[in-house]
């Protein structure tokens, strides 16, 4: 999965770089996640603005960075997403456990 | 990766009243995929212009195409993973079929199969990283049967369309 990650102070932006996020590819954003936690970096912003698609497997890769960062006191929030990602958190009510931002600006500004 | 088409002309005509009428179209397409996960994009693609080609249908086209592309891609993964558990040996059959306004999609598998009905029932909580697949293809379609098949199990879903 094609990642672009800046660190902007104590904050770490992750850009997903892909049009799907699926059991083939969530994976990686799993493992890239855990990589940043066990280097003590626990406030994550999830860039979705280029994603056009995200399956269960997607959202579990994102819970996952979810409960990782609350468990270390840092929150993991989300940002840019399409219309039809957005009805997906609806549809799994997703949308009530993460903070989602209109723009990267607003969920850095956020912390 | 084997695909076949199968389409019947859309027959439209205008009667003797002057009206048009537009007769009955069907369309069946069936693909064989190895089972590997890399190939979810591209049933997932197939499903979506299938949405996008249902000219008659008067629901949101970009809304039903993303329900296709996702229910396949649930059902697809459970099939791949859970199912035919990662075995690179195995394949996956699928095939999509439109009857007026009866949509049918099919997902052959080759395991031993799995209680679906328990797992529809499985509300994930707020936290649980999965078993969010098989809910989410309850919530999209009409009906669902999880039955053997002649060489496993098959995932049969329907949805009415408007």
């Amino acid at each position: 999965m094609l990642l672009n990650i800046q660190e902007q102070g104590e904050i770490v932006k992750i850009e997903v770089k892909e049009e799907r996020m699926d059991a083939h590819n969530s994976g990686d954003l799993k493992e890239q996640m855990l990589q940043l936690f066990d280097e003590g970096k626990c406030n994550l912003v999830i860039d979705l603005s280029a994603v056009r698609f995200v399956d269960s497997s997607g959202l579990g890769a994102l819970v996952s960075g979810f409960k990782n960062a609350s468990a270390r006191d840092g929150s993991l929030k989300l940002c840019s997403l399409q219309p039809q990602v957005r009805s997906m958190f609806e549809l799994t009510r997703l949308h009530r456990v993460f903070e989602i931002f209109i723009s990267v600006e607003e969920a850095l500004e956020s912390f | 990766m084997k695909k076949h088409w199968k389409a019947s002309k859309a027959f439209a005509s205008v009667n003797s009243a002057g009206k048009k009428v537009t007769m009955s179209k069907k369309i069946e397409i069936d693909i064989t995929v190895p089972n590997q996960t890399k190939y979810l994009a591209v049933i997932g693609k197939i499903a979506e212009s299938l949405a996008h080609s249902l000219g008659y249908f008067s629901d949101d086209k970009l809304e039903l195409a993303y329900q296709l592309n996702l229910v396949l891609t649930e059902a697809m993964t459970n099939a791949i993973c859970h199912a035919n558990e990662c075995d690179p040996n195995k394949e996956v059959k699928v095939s999509l079929s439109v009857a007026d306004n009866q949509l049918k999609i099919c997902v052959f598998d080759q395991g031993s199969g799995f209680d679906i009905d328990a797992l529809s029932k499985i509300e994930a909580c707020d936290t649980d990283e999965g078993g969010r697949g098989v809910p989410i293809i309850f919530k999209l379609m009409d009906q669902v049967e999880y039955k053997k098949s002649a060489t496993g199990h098959v995932l049969e879903m329907l949805k009415f369309l408007k």
